[in-house]
């Protein structure tokens, strides 16, 4: 749909072949992360209360999600020139990575509790028991609206970063491959175990995806402050597309400090560091 | 009026996140950039390096900025 315009924007910013699987593998782990805690709650929901009901909301939010894809890339490709694409873009997607960075630095350091689907999983079914039997066009009201929230909010940041990564990169149709992929990989995985997925190593996933899309948003939203020069051209980085690589390494460098200086002493280390005086 | 505050809500959650200081930082670090290349008086190569080297920093002040807080 908006192949040809993109095609006339991007062909200046194609990246590389490793660019292409880093692409298809950030869209792969994005979509695998969200997904999998969309799966937890359309789960609690169709076993607690209404599977009928559950099934609605998902199928509503699958066709809300279509719908902003379609206008998200239109306006995207259609409206900004290449410049303000890579600013607005690389300004949103830097945002993301960096939030994602904060909470997997925070749980590395022990600051904050693991992402832990069973708990997430119990959490929800406890409300869906409570909560009230409200019936809308033959709808259980509450599995309805709490499945459709839940895909749909998880389902837009995946929507956006294969977008965002799809277009920078040149190559919408490996980013959606990438996410069609993990959506596949969840729902076959799903209809087997029929559980929460549990042992999809998530914590590990978020902190991978956060440093790639603080590496590309720090790339693209830079290199988009072209947008404000006398020509309206994108700023050059020096080394080119070679500099994602320093960024990469630069912002797991910064990661890694800022967890051993944050680390939070367990009980175990803290006995073992203390003098037998203080004992 | 509670769809308006809802719709609002959503997307405030959603481009901004749990904590505003990261969002707060990367829209300093980038109006700074903006500011440079308008007065026309800058070199591509260092501004990148400078302004990458600048979210690195903003990103660490607001994550102990955030630690500190919560460990009172």
């Amino acid at each position: 749909m908006w192949s040809a315009s993109y095609e006339a924007t991007r062909s200046e910013v194609t990246v590389g072949s490793s660019a292409v699987w880093s692409l298809g593998i950030a869209t792969f782990a994005a979509a695998l992360v969200e997904m999998v805690e969309a799966l937890t709650i359309v789960l609690a929901m169709g076993m607690t209360r209404s599977w009928r009901s559950t099934l609605w909301g998902v199928a509503a939010a699958l066709v809300a999600l279509a719908a902003f894809t379609t206008v998200a890339g239109y306006a995207l490709t259609s409206w900004l020139p290449e410049a303000a694409l890579q600013l607005v873009i690389g300004g949103l997607l830097l945002v993301f990575g960096l939030q994602w960075l904060r909470k997997a630095i925070l749980r590395s350091s022990g600051r904050k509790a693991l992402h832990d689907e069973a708990a997430i999983f119990a959490e929800q079914e406890t409300e869906a028991r409570s909560a009230s039997s409200q019936v809308r066009l033959g709808l259980d009201w509450f599995s309805f609206v709490v499945s459709f929230k839940g895909v749909f909010l998880e389902g837009v940041e995946v929507v956006f970063i294969v977008i965002t990564f799809g277009l920078n990169a040149g190559n919408v149709p490996v980013a959606v491959a990438g996410a069609v992929a993990a959506v596949v990989v969840v729902l076959a995985l799903a209809v087997v175990l029929r559980t929460p997925l549990t042992r999809v190593p998530e914590n590990t996933l978020k902190y991978g995806v956060g440093l790639l899309l603080a590496t590309f948003g720090t790339f693209w939203s830079i290199e988009g402050l072209g947008i404000f020069s006398s020509d309206g051209e994108s700023l050059a980085w020096a080394g080119g597309d070679l500099v994602l690589l320093v960024l990469l390494v630069g912002w797991l460098v910064l990661s890694r400090v800022l967890i051993a200086i944050l680390r939070v002493p367990t009980a175990a280390s803290r006995d073992a560091s203390l003098e037998p005086s203080e004992v | 009026m509670r769809f308006a505050r809802g719709f609002l809500r959503f997307w405030y959650d959603f481009l901004v996140g749990d904590d505003w200081k990261i969002a707060a930082a990367v829209g300093v670090v980038l109006a700074v950039g903006a500011g440079i290349v308008l007065s026309g008086s800058y070199d591509d190569h260092v501004l990148t390096a400078l302004l990458a080297l600048g979210v690195a920093a903003a990103f660490t002040t607001a994550l102990l900025i955030d630690v500190r807080r919560s460990g009172r």
